[in-house]
């Protein structure tokens, strides 16, 4: 390739999982090349903010990201940003990384690989989810941190968990109008997690100023409620709303409010790509989020020399990925046989409580079974391919009954989101309509490239003579 | 406990799912049981080219035959006929194309030679750099990706069960019967046609037979949606190139570049030493393709023995046992050459002959 490097260790991610995991490995001695598409380590929660905007007050994310990005530019880790992560290959004991930076091809061959991938949002489709101006929550919170832009001057936000109230409050902060909060969560679904949020009193705290906020500025809050309906043909216009039944199925009389745009979430699913194409086993926790990587706290897995750690190996929340971060730094470099200093049973016990916080979090963010019926025939699932609920039904009742099969038979996961934004649903359906669990529904085969990537960026400057040509196939 | 099938068919890609509608058109009970889905092997992960200009001398029969079977399954499939263009860009590949293709031509396939100036009227976006270029209108492509939910209607229309998901763990004969042990229970056959492509020696060797059947991993790119760059199916002198842009703008890229990975550990894997000069290839040939954003490449195992002809009758020293596979060329003749296997199994009079999984595998000739 034009670029050949070599490292120990290699991070792929650099958020607070990615980013504390090579500083920890850089302590210990160790060669770290830590990869990562963004201009700026911090990821999704810790996001750096836009050039624009660097007045603009800080929060407790930013501030973490911003120690971050000193610890990282301090440290002897090789911060490999604006990069593209493509392909993981196993060649012997050594992993062999496709990189492209700055439209070129490079290779990076690393003797330990710390996955630190991070999260997606899963958004409930709903009829018409797919009309301009509607947002994903988390897109939505990385808009306003990057760009401070409001998304409209009259908004709905709608899901589930934390995510829809700090978005909210998010909006409001930044001068926006919240037309409504609607979520399908009850304030009882709130008390019963209080306890396990109790474990981090300064978290608890933020929410409890989230929902001050907006107690005093009179938002609306549809408890119980789920967005239903988008309204508007080519915009958003406004949106039906449905109380709940306590399997989340809509039951009771549809109200409608008006809105020119709509952030809509239900939760984060654990991007598993990485680690699939590095061999890496699944199983099926709807505690951590849905699919995850085999690991254990350390984020050490079967496969040799390959570890996870953040909300990629399951949604525990941004402090808890900081803290495994640091753990699977020990324990890759344990694996390379040497130390982190400074890494002792204190740190995994506040590992352990973050965690607790986290997943309380992940519960309430999860969608129960009934939400999906908010789906109509004409629903589309897949919206990089146009397929709808009603066009996976048939094929499922013809026979297409995993993931790999309806991505063979109609396109959906096919297009360029590589199926990141209907995966969930799709198998949901294919789960729901086959009287099977969704832990008996695995995604579809994870290949390369992670990301689209142009041809020309992965053919580099080849030479058509020195193509390797083995002898013709027999006449 | 349930009658016997007359026949359990082990593995559901084209060649076991066309023999059992063949067996079942001539009024046998069958079973299909696959360890996967239905075409999610070979048959359903490959590049989907149908040219004869690179199909081998000796099977140009099966060939042809094959290209008619297609053209009839039709839109099912995705079935295109747009003929196909095989390039050569140096002296040397231009007389290995010349040699190889007038062999072909003798043996029944339409192929001829355009002059450059011609390839580039019909196919304005290739690179000038072409040296020779052969043709063949009864050339073009299928989708690969619909062989599954083809043949899962066609099954089921035909009344012809299959079972996915059911890996084939153990096979024993008792009493002229068959027992094939799978996670969803035994079942029962008086024959059985193993049609499992790479995965057929393992199965094989649950009756004590071993055939040397090996694999290759031959890797398939697939492009983001472009603007007309394609009419037709694109070849290269080496057979290191198979390219075509489908309706919705598509361009697969194959040319059985080898991937990493053995069939018995699941999906093989793409390799970046064998994809990077597949791909260059590509833009060699269709310069415009270097902006166009690879959205996918995966690999399929595609089955042979040493003599790279097929396994098709029935299986040495066991009555009522049959192989299909390992067949160059097998998506494009498996139709057909899965209806000769039901009527060798029917004990009708054969159209064309099968190929003895039997012979002397050092041979040279079928």
């Amino acid at each position: 390739m034009t670029g050949d490097l070599d490292t120990d260790v290699a991070v792929l991610g650099a958020g607070p999982a990615g980013g504390n995991a090579a500083l920890g490995a850089a302590r210990a001695g160790l060669r770290v090349a830590l990869v990562d598409e963004q201009q700026d380590a911090g990821g999704q929660v810790w996001r750096a903010k836009g050039k624009a905007i660097r007045a603009a007050p800080e929060t407790p994310e930013s501030r973490a990201g911003s120690q971050l990005r000193a610890l990282i530019a301090a440290s002897a880790v090789d911060h490999l940003a604006d990069t593209r992560l493509w392909q993981i290959e196993r060649h012997g004991p050594a992993w062999r990384l496709g990189l492209l930076q700055g439209g070129e091809p490079v290779q990076l061959t690393a003797r330990a690989l710390v996955v630190a991938s991070g999260a997606r949002e899963f958004v409930q489709p709903v009829p018409g989810w797919t009309t301009p101006g509607v947002l994903g929550l988390a897109g939505a919170t990385a808009l306003l941190k990057r760009d401070m832009v409001v998304p409209g001057a009259a908004t709905i936000v709608a899901g589930t968990g934390p995510l829809v109230f700090f978005t909210a409050a998010e909006i409001r902060r930044l001068g926006g109008h919240v037309q409504a909060i609607v979520t399908p969560n009850t304030r009882a679904d709130w008390m019963r997690a209080l306890p396990a949020m109790l474990v981090r009193p300064d978290l608890l705290a933020r929410g409890a100023r989230w929902m001050a906020d907006l107690a005093l500025s009179g938002v609306p809050i549809h408890w119980g409620h789920a967005l239903s309906r988008v309204i508007g043909e080519d915009r958003v216009v406004g949106a039906e709303v449905h109380p709940l039944d306590s399997d989340w199925r809509p039951a009771g009389p549809v109200r409608e409010i008006a809105a020119d745009s709509l952030c809509l979430g239900n939760g984060l699913v654990p991007s598993i790509e990485a680690a699939q194409l590095a061999g890496c086993p699944i199983r099926h926790d709807p505690a951590l989020g849905g699919w995850v990587p085999d690991a254990d706290d350390e984020g050490k897995t079967p496969v040799d020399g390959l570890f996870v750690c953040g909300d990629g190996a399951g949604i525990r929340g941004a402090a808890a990925a900081a803290y495994q971060g640091s753990l699977a730094g020990q324990g890759v470099a344990r694996f390379l046989g040497a130390q982190v200093p400074g890494i002792g049973p204190r740190h995994l016990r506040r590992y352990r409580r973050a965690a607790a916080f986290g997943r309380a979090m992940t519960a309430l963010s999860a969608p129960r079974p009934g939400l999906s019926s908010l789906i109509d025939d004409a629903t589309v699932l897949c919206r990089c391919e146009g397929v709808t609920s009603g066009a996976l039904r048939q094929a499922i009742a013809a026979g297409a009954t995993s993931a790999n099969a309806t991505k063979s038979g109609l396109r959906c996961g096919m297009g360029p989101c590589g199926g990141a934004y209907c995966q969930t649903a799709v198998t949901r359906q294919i789960a729901v309509s086959t009287g099977r669990s969704e832990g008996e529904v695995p995604p579809p085969t994870a290949r390369p490239p992670l990301r689209p990537v142009p041809l020309g960026g992965l053919a580099g400057d080849i030479a058509y003579e020195d193509l390797p040509i083995p002898k013709p196939a027999p006449l | 406990m349930s009658a016997p099938f007359d026949i359990a068919i082990v593995g559901g890609g084209i060649m076991g799912c066309a023999t059992a509608l063949r067996l079942a058109d001539g009024g046998m009970t069958a079973v299909i049981l696959d360890q996967g889905d239905l075409g999610q092997g070979a048959s359903g992960v490959n590049a989907g080219t149908l040219s004869l200009q690179i199909k081998r001398v000796a099977l140009m029969p099966y060939a042809l035959r094959g290209h008619r079977e297609w053209q009839a399954m039709g839109d099912a499939v995705g079935f295109h006929r747009t003929g196909g263009y095989t390039l050569a860009f140096t002296a040397d590949e231009a007389a290995l194309l010349q040699e190889r293709q007038a062999l072909k031509a003798a043996a029944g396939a339409p192929i001829s030679f355009v002059s450059p100036n011609e390839l580039f009227t019909h196919e304005p976006h290739l690179a000038r750099k072409v040296a020779a270029a052969s043709f063949c209108a009864e050339d073009g492509y299928a989708n690969a990706s619909l062989t599954g939910a083809y043949y899962r209607a066609r099954l089921s229309a035909a009344g012809v069960p299959y079972r996915e998901r059911q890996e084939v763990r153990d096979i024993s004969r008792t009493q002229g019967t068959y027992d094939l042990v799978t996670p969803g229970g035994t079942i029962r056959a008086r024959r059985i046609l193993l049609a499992a492509g790479a995965w057929l020696r393992p199965l094989a060797s649950h009756l004590g037979v071993d055939l040397p059947v090996r694999a290759r991993v031959n890797t398939v790119s697939v492009t983001e949606r472009q603007p007309p760059l394609l009419g037709s199916v694109i070849g290269h002198a080496t057979g290191l190139l198979t390219m075509k842009q489908k309706p919705n703008g598509t361009l697969l890229i194959g040319g059985g570049w080898q991937g990493a990975g053995q069939p018995q550990d699941g999906r093989g894997q793409v390799r970046m030493d064998t994809l990077r000069p597949n791909l260059a290839l590509a833009q060699h040939v269709v310069p415009a393709l270097a902006k166009a954003r690879i959205l996918r490449s995966w690999t399929g195992f595609e089955a042979n023995v040493p003599d790279f002809y097929p396994l098709a009758g029935s299986l040495p020293g066991l009555e009522d046992a049959f192989v299909l596979g390992c067949v160059r060329g097998g998506y494009t003749i498996g139709p057909y050459i899965g209806k000769l296997m039901g009527d060798l199994i029917l004990g009708r009079e054969l159209e064309l002959p099968l190929f003895d999984p039997g012979r002397d595998f050092e041979r040279t000739d079928p």
